[in-house]
């Protein structure tokens, strides 16, 4: 197996994100499986950024702590993570600026003698990584044309000067395999709507969610797509439910503390039974917490959140397909059972960029809702069976429909009786049976590794990565469940048959989805969790994952 | 064919209270309009949490019957979904002054294209006698039984700064004004906002100065900035001034919704656009 990890570091606004997605692209068209993590404070200029990309020749969803590049745009990356090198470690920084061994390249002087801008550093830095990798400079070329939209031809005088400043030392092979489009999981679940026919987004600024909030209204002309930044998250979810009750297909965007706000809207919809669908990308808690660091502590408060009871669907995507996929699927099962389907992510994926293998989805497409059943008047909350009423939405041609967040007779009009108001609830609840037997046909819990073996890991969105990789390699089982709510206990029994051990792993404190199991009377035997803002490495729970299970 | 308007949900508004002003008339503005070829199909009514609220229940049209303060929200993502909607919002003083101020001054900012008609009675009736943001100094409610010591907004003011570009205020016992205001500010293209003085027949039956002090605005020019501005200023919702009722301001400028079209594309398009995208990333 070939496996390279590049750490490229320097200063916020010295455009790091930009330059891991730059290598991330060249080791793509090389034949690579990628996925890159981005770390980065809550800062605009100054700080430490880096990106860590990591390419291989299998599928990985994960980052190594030890690189075989480390490219320095200042002191910091060469100080920090000194830990992750070895002998065999190319390390390639500006030797205008950084003190280190290794190679040095002048890189403020050769951008201020190809009168290039101060951004342009990094390019000077990627050049000298590829020839230090043994990429063809053609290849270089091509992907910095891609990649670079202006002033390409200074660009690539100064990537130039990089790549024939240094000597070839790690030499990264080109592959014969398909190469894959990279996107970030905010973008893999913005496509996701999408393909599911998704009409509008609406959301306020929050990181780890913003990315989907500019992927979104940058290909809005694309899609046809009506994408709005109100004044706060309360309207956000407030105008989201106004435009699905006049049809609109919608979808916000939020972290923890904007979810708060959207509580009070989130009950409404449970209420009117109108179709929405949140992005929650978790980060570190409580109140503003860590912004830009990853965190899964925010299940329990999903789970439960808005007064009042009603069925939501919960579902936590953990690699670029369930991302697309599950988002897909969010919004079509938040019409067709008229809930709240919550995507809820993490930083890790939210921001991460991973290589998207177009054969492992299945299209979902639209799914058409059942529309009402012609009778007159329309009634909107008509009784059925299931507890589904036929939907309708305004305009609707000679009847009325009325949306209630009272409690309401079929008509949508406010009620207190006390018949009513139990009919109400049971109707309302009702529901929650038959979208667990819908889940229960989505394959709502994946396992990964040895699927024989006595020992598993439980893990729970972007963690499905690592987790994957470390029992691969130990010979262990690992269970995701993807849907959390309502919970698929009968796919996730099926899924813990012959297994005597079992061992949780999340990003938390408490161990929220031990918690969750546990109540539904599975045995947890142990759990690794980590709670400092940084995602597992492989190495950091393959060394974890032994201490646990000798 | 006209339908029936008002539906047959039990009324439990106090007698003498204003709303039944506000929904007859409305009702008989709704009417006109069907009368006059607009389909009642294409108006939806969006109301917050407050006696006002139950114009949902009683108004035979569509509705949204939202939640405390976030009528406009609501009324904001109707539109844009779809323009060709008539949004009508009928709010209180606390649900539009207090818990959803911020939202009637972005919406009033955005100058998108619904008729925000605040039922302003100056207490809050359902939760049995507090004060609100219009209620006067040294108030005596019944969370500030020693009288408030804070000043009200004047609304007209908030909404004139923050962009409305249809500005009126009316008063329930005047029905004929009432119904023309209402009429003009439907028939306004952008944000319009009507200050709907209202008595509370249990809390603030304010109908003996109300009547001796409202007049009707004359040789005011609604176009002119200033001038409604000053105009606003004669009454601060506190004083015992005289109570000018009309069109303070009006002007034509460009809606937020304008921008949107009705949206929708066919799944083959869409499809092929996701396949596009993913080939850019390779």
């Amino acid at each position: 197996m070939n496996d390279y990890s590049i750490l490229i570091g320097g200063k916020a606004g010295e455009g790091i994100n930009r330059a891991g997605s730059v290598i991330v692209r060249i080791l793509s068209h090389l034949g690579y499986c990628q996925y890159m993590y981005y770390d980065y404070p809550s800062l605009i200029r100054g700080g430490h950024n880096f990106a860590l990309v990591r390419a291989s020749t299998h599928r990985i969803g994960t980052h190594r702590n030890a690189v075989e590049f480390l490219l320095a745009l200042d002191q910091d990356t060469v100080d920090v993570h000194r830990w992750r090198c070895s002998d065999g470690t190319a390390v390639l920084f500006n030797a205008n600026k950084v003190d280190a061994e290794g190679m040095g390249i002048p890189i403020d002087d050769i951008v201020e003698e190809e009168g290039g801008s101060s951004v342009m550093v990094n390019t000077c830095l990627i050049g000298a990584f590829g020839r230090a990798a043994g990429i063809p400079w053609a290849t270089m070329e091509e992907v910095l044309t891609l990649e670079i939209p202006k002033k390409i031809e200074t660009n690539l005088r100064i990537a130039r000067r990089g790549y024939d400043a240094v000597e070839e030392q790690t030499p990264i092979p080109r592959q014969e395999a398909a190469r894959h489009p990279i996107l970030t999981g905010n973008e893999a679940i913005g496509l996701g709507l999408l393909d599911a026919g998704l009409d509008a987004y609406v959301a306020y600024p929050m990181t780890p969610s913003s990315g989907l909030l500019h992927f979104l209204a940058g290909v809005a002309g694309d899609f046809a797509l009506k994408v709005i930044h109100p004044e706060n998250e309360i309207a956000v979810m407030l105008m989201a439910q106004g435009a699905a009750y006049a049809g609109a297909r919608t979808a916000v965007g939020t972290s923890g503390g904007g979810f708060c706000l959207m509580t009070e809207g989130l009950s409404m919809a449970g209420m009117t039974e109108v179709p929405v669908t949140i992005v929650m990308a978790q980060r570190g808690g409580p109140s503003t917490g860590t912004p830009t660091y990853t965190a899964q502590g925010d299940l329990h408060f999903i789970l439960n959140a808005g007064q009042g009871e009603f069925p939501r669907f919960v579902i936590s995507p953990g690699n670029i397909e369930q991302a697309y996929e599950w988002s897909a699927r969010a919004l079509n099962l938040s019409w067709k059972y008229q809930v709240p389907s919550i995507l809820l992510e993490d930083k890790t994926l939210a921001e991460g960029a991973y290589s998207f293998d177009r054969d492992m989805t299945t299209p979902v497409g639209r799914e058409a809702v059942a529309r009402r059943d012609g009778g007159s008047p329309y009634r909107r909350y008509a009784a059925t069976e299931t507890g589904v009423s036929p939907l309708a939405t305004v305009p609707l041609e000679g009847e009325v429909i009325k949306a209630n967040s009272y409690h309401h007779d079929e008509r949508g009009i406010t009620t207190e009786d006390p018949a009513l108001v139990a009919w109400l609830n049971e109707k309302r609840m009702r529901k929650e049976d038959a979208m667990l037997e819908e889940i229960d046909r989505l394959s709502p819990v994946t396992t990964a590794g040895d699927g024989s073996a006595d020992t598993a890991l439980l893990c729970w969105g972007s963690n499905i990565g690592v987790c994957a990789e470390v029992a691969g390699e130990a010979g262990l089982k690992v269970i995701q469940p993807i849907v959390l709510s309502p919970f698929p206990v009968q796919a996730f029994n099926t899924a813990l048959e012959n297994v005597t051990v079992l061992i949780a792993v999340e990003d938390n404190i408490t161990g929220q989805l031990t918690r969750l199991v546990e109540g539904l009377g599975c045995c947890v035997d142990d759990a690794i969790l980590r709670y400092d803002g940084r995602p597992f490495s492989l190495e950091e729970l393959r060394e974890q994952v032994r201490e646990v299970v000798a | 064919m006209s339908r029936q308007l008002i539906t047959d949900a039990k009324n439990t508004w106090c007698p003498g209270c204003g709303n039944f002003a506000i929904q007859h008339t409305l009702k008989d503005v709704l009417g006109e309009m069907e009368e006059q070829g607009r389909s009642l199909d294409d108006v939806v009514l969006v109301t917050g949490i407050g006696c006002h609220g139950k114009m949902a229940d009683y108004l035979n049209i569509n509705s949204f019957y939202a939640i405390h303060g976030r009528a406009l929200p609501v009324a904001t993502g109707i539109k844009i979904a779809n323009p060709d909607l008539s949004v009508i919002c009928c709010a209180g003083d606390g649900d539009a002054y207090a818990e959803g101020l911020g939202h009637m001054i972005f919406a009033a900012k955005r100058n998108i294209d619904i008729t925000l008609i605040v039922h302003d009675n100056r207490v809050y009736g359902l939760t049995t006698g507090q004060y609100t943001p219009t209620s006067p100094l040294n108030f005596h409610g019944r969370s500030t039984p020693a009288g408030t010591v804070e000043k009200p907004f004047n609304p007209l003011e908030l909404a004139l700064v923050s962009g409305a570009t249809f500005i009126a205020r009316t008063y329930t016992r005047w029905l004929d004004h009432l119904r023309a205001t209402l009429r003009d500010a439907i028939d306004h293209r952008g944000f319009s906002f009507v200050d709907v003085l209202q008595i509370c027949a249990t809390y603030y039956n304010m109908t003996k100065p109300y009547t001796a002090r409202a007049y009707e605005l004359e040789d005011h020019d609604p176009g002119d900035f200033d001038a409604a501005c000053e105009t606003m200023r004669e009454w601060d919702y506190s004083s015992d001034a005289p109570i000018a009722l009309g069109t303070f301001y009006r002007t034509d400028a460009s809606t937020f919704d304008e921008k949107f079209g009705n949206g929708g594309q066919h799944e083959e398009e869409r499809k092929e656009a996701i396949a596009a995208l993913l080939d850019q990333r390779v």
